[in-house]
């Protein structure tokens, strides 16, 4: 039994480590891609993605520090995320982000 | 003691009330008592028993700053020279000045000049001298200005001012260092420590402060330049401040330090070489002016600086020569500036080119002025006082001390030359006062007014101080003994009073410099058309006046430019001087004083996670300075927050991060609806010489920061609080969650004033918005 949560331990380490490591090179490409652009667009996207990929390093940092306090912060990234995105698109959209006249 | 400084006042507060009947009583008329009350109490204090009065009054003792009132020889002198002229420049002045003048003003600026001037010579407590000191230069600033809407008087007062009150600021710069050095703030007890003070390295910053402010208020070369401007001013106050008062405060200054200074060697050589260079200065420069007033303002400087000379040359003789011709010098000018006053008056001109044969239409005046300008030219007369002073300064500058050094003994060679050299233009410019104004071809159609002869009220004054002048010519040994020995002493420290004697024989060499003065004098006097020219020379460019102006206007124009500089009103300078200056400031304190402090113990382990993040809020900041495109660079910055927050999130600080998230989308959205209204962000120009400043600064800035941050690491003294912090939060707090008990309990005054600032911020956007609708509706 205790090997058998050992290994699982490992394999929850060596997991964890891949993925940090995966979600840190989607992290420096999605960074090219805002610094890039060419659109606004594009760079818009990319900071959505870079907000998921945020989600998942935080999980993954609750994970490796062993603490259920981070997940008020994978939930508010993921609403954060929502509405940024929104004001963004609404922003390169019309220009306003609150519209002056709710008709 | 202490009433003749309050009484004058006192009286100063009621002379506004008392003003309001001036067309039925003359407001001088109160005021004349006054000094007069001082005099008749003062004058009791003459007598050969005579002894040092010490009077005290509290003010600030826990400063030791008190009324210490100190009545020497030096004092008295001073005193019944301020009273006695005062009271008769006020009789005067009650003629001089019209009942339709502001007589209110007049006589309240001259009353707190006199209990200014009297508290300068009563006080033994430094900065008690010093606060009655500004008194003196702030009410002769209103007198010089008295006729403000002229603009020669501003310009007089102003110019009066900015120098003395200069001088007077760097007295004080001297009564500290002095009341430092010796612990105490009373004189006499400085010159008890006299030698602590010679053997004190400050010795000739205080010298040289003191000296400044005796010098700017006596009006000594260079700084003399204020009192011929000061001559705007109403005839009795040129009379009395301008000859009698005012200016011999510096003489009295130097008298007063003189048993502490006098023992320096650069005293002598300083006060001698200043008042010699004067006497001269003062005298050829008379000789030129046209103005009688203007003579008489160059001849007190000339006789200021004979005085000042003598006081300088420190031998027994020199001082008490020093004394006599400050008593004779009041007693002359005094009443040849009322002779001006009165031509003045009764002509309407000061211009000695306009002047001429007055002698049959003013004979009284012309008697007085007779006796005037000869006792001042020194001329042999027996009934003239001005003679004995004269032929004392001359003995007193042949009999220097010899025990001195090379630079010194060489002054003592040159000093009598020069004396002699003084003398004769001094003659020359009495004799040309005198045969100027009242002999000559008569010029009475010139003359803006038919000249007559002064009222006797008028002439009453200048019939007193003439009256002095004669007295003690005849009985010169009158006041020895009894008053001017012990003025004397107060300076020297030995009670010395020579017998004056008129007649010497031939021998005298101090005699024959008097004989080659009038000789010399005589022929340069007559011959004075020829000399015009060579009059017209000197100073030419050399005149002190430009440099003043020029020092004047100039100090306007550079400090704006230099304001200018640095104040062009762009903040891009303005942030590249603060933070450049604090750059360059803390790394000199730091490496000045070792403060870099770099190791590498206690430091925590680096993981991959972390690099990885730093690494990409690296990439993003750089790339926000880069960004070329207004959203580009908000979402970049965005990119920089979120890493923060992931940090945060590693250093195990879920509240941060979780603030910190949404903080950053707000400012993101913040930015975003801000940017919409502005303009396109485009690409500043701008020279390589400025964007390699800008790198250097900001570079340097981070560094400094940097290394800050590194050292306050490294450099950890004790240990943190947060240990109580884990330890009671749930116990004092009852909550687990130690960010929060410490935001609401432990430290909950802080958050009160950040909701307050938010609340404020919140309002002022409102407010912004709200008014800039409201503008753009009109």
């Amino acid at each position: 039994m205790n090997e058998l949560l050992e290994l699982s331990k490992q394999i929850l380490d060596i997991a964890t480590k891949i993925s940090v490591v995966g979600i840190s090179i989607s992290l420096v490409l999605l960074l090219y891609r805002i610094i890039v652009g060419p659109s606004n667009a594009d760079r818009a996207v990319a900071l959505d993605t870079i907000g998921m990929g945020l989600m998942g390093l935080a999980a993954l940092l609750a994970i490796v520090l062993a603490s259920t306090n981070f997940n008020d912060v994978i939930l508010l990234i993921g609403i954060l995320l929502f509405i940024g995105t929104l004001a963004i698109a609404k922003f390169l959209e019309k220009g306003v982000i609150i519209d002056r006249d709710m008709e | 003691m202490i009433f003749a400084v309050l009484l004058p006042l006192l009286i100063a507060c009621l002379i506004p009330f008392l003003s309001k009947v001036k067309h039925k009583i003359h407001t001088g008329i109160f005021v004349f008592f006054i000094p007069l009350i001082i005099f008749l109490y003062f004058i009791q204090f003459i007598g050969t028993n005579f002894s040092p009065v010490r009077q005290t009054y509290q003010w600030i003792p826990s400063l030791s700053i008190n009324f210490d009132f100190y009545l020497d020889g030096l004092s008295l002198l001073f005193v019944l020279l301020i009273s006695g002229i005062g009271a008769l420049v006020v009789l005067y002045s009650i003629y001089y000045l019209d009942k339709t003048e502001q007589l209110g003003h007049f006589y309240v600026y001259l009353i707190l000049f006199m209990a200014g001037m009297l508290g300068v010579v009563l006080s033994d407590n430094v900065f008690v001298m010093y606060t009655f000191w500004e008194l003196t230069s702030i009410s002769s600033f209103l007198l010089i200005g008295y006729w403000h809407f002229n603009e020669r008087s501003r310009y007089g007062a102003l110019k009066s001012m900015l120098i003395t009150i200069f001088g007077g600021l760097s007295m004080f710069g001297g009564f500290i260092l002095l009341s430092v050095i010796t612990d105490t703030t009373s004189i006499q007890a400085m010159i008890e420590q006299k030698s602590v003070i010679l053997n004190s390295p400050y010795l000739p910053l205080i010298l040289v402060f003191i000296l400044l402010g005796a010098f700017t208020k006596s009006a000594q070369f260079p700084f003399h330049i204020w009192l011929p401007d000061a001559m705007e001013a109403p005839t009795p106050v040129s009379a009395y401040l301008h000859s009698a008062t005012m200016v011999k405060a510096g003489l009295f200054l130097v008298a007063r330090f003189s048993p502490i200074l006098a023992d320096y060697e650069w005293f002598f050589i300083i006060v001698s070489i200043a008042g010699i260079v004067t006497l001269c200065w003062g005298s050829y420069m008379a000789v030129k002016q046209t103005d009688l007033k203007a003579i008489l303002a160059f001849s007190t400087i000339s006789q200021l600086g004979m005085i000042m000379a003598m006081l300088g040359f420190g031998t027994k003789v020199a001082v008490f020569a020093a004394v006599f011709h400050i008593l004779n010098h009041a007693t002359f000018k005094g009443s040849l500036f009322m002779v001006a006053g009165i031509v003045d008056h009764e002509t309407g001109t000061r211009d000695i080119r306009k002047l001429g044969g007055l002698l049959t239409f003013m004979p009284i005046t012309a008697t007085l002025a007779f006796f005037g300008t000869f006792s001042m030219a020194g001329v042999p007369f027996p009934f003239l006082n001005g003679f004995y002073s004269k032929e004392l300064f001359f003995q007193s500058s042949l009999g220097l001390n010899e025990n001195v050094g090379s630079f010194a003994s060489f002054l003592i060679d040159i000093i009598p030359v020069l004396a002699v050299f003084g003398s004769i233009f001094t003659f020359v410019y009495s004799m040309y006062f005198f045969f100027g104004v009242f002999s000559g071809r008569k010029k009475e159609k010139q003359l803006p007014k038919k000249p007559h002869e002064a009222p006797i009220g008028m002439l009453l004054s200048p019939i007193i101080l003439v009256g002095l002048v004669i007295i003690i010519g005849l009985f010169p040994n009158l006041v020895n003994g009894s008053f001017l020995a012990h003025t004397a002493e107060a300076i020297s420290g030995e009670a010395f009073h020579p017998h004056i004697v008129y007649w010497h024989g031939w021998k005298k060499p101090a005699f024959i410099m008097s004989l080659i003065v009038v000789v010399l004098g005589t022929l340069l006097v007559l011959t004075r058309k020829k000399w015009n020219a060579v009059y017209r020379i000197l100073p030419g460019k050399l005149s002190l006046n430009k440099t003043y102006d020029v020092i004047v206007d100039k100090l306007d124009v550079y400090s704006n430019q230099v304001t200018n500089f640095y104040m062009n009103g762009s903040l891009r300078l303005y942030v590249a001087l603060i933070l450049g200056t604090t750059a360059i400031v803390t790394f000199t304190f730091m490496l000045l004083t070792g403060g870099f402090t770099i190791g590498f113990d206690n430091l925590a382990d680096i993981t991959p996670i972390e690099i990885s993040v730093v690494v990409v809020m690296m990439v993003a900041a750089l790339a926000t300075i880069f960004a070329k495109h207004n959203v580009a660079a908000i979402l970049v910055l965005g990119v920089v927050g979120y890493g923060i927050s992931i940090l945060f999130v590693i250093y195990r600080a879920p509240d941060l991060a979780l603030t910190q998230l949404i903080i950053e989308t707000v400012t993101v959205a913040l930015f975003l609806l801000c940017f919409f209204h502005l303009p396109k962000m485009q690409v500043r120009k701008e020279s390589g010489k400025s964007k390699l400043i800008n790198a250097v600064i900001s570079v340097a800035f981070g560094a400094m920061m940097t290394l800050i941050g590194i050292s306050a690491h490294t450099s950890n003294w004790f240990d943190s609080i947060a240990e109580y912090f884990l330890k009671t939060s749930h116990k004092l707090g009852g909550g687990d969650n130690v960010v929060n008990v410490i935001l609401v309990d432990m430290r909950g005054l802080d958050t009160m004033f950040e909701i307050t600032v938010l609340g404020i911020a919140a309002l002022a956007i409102f407010g912004l918005i709200k008014i800039k609708r409201k503008k753009e509706a009109e």
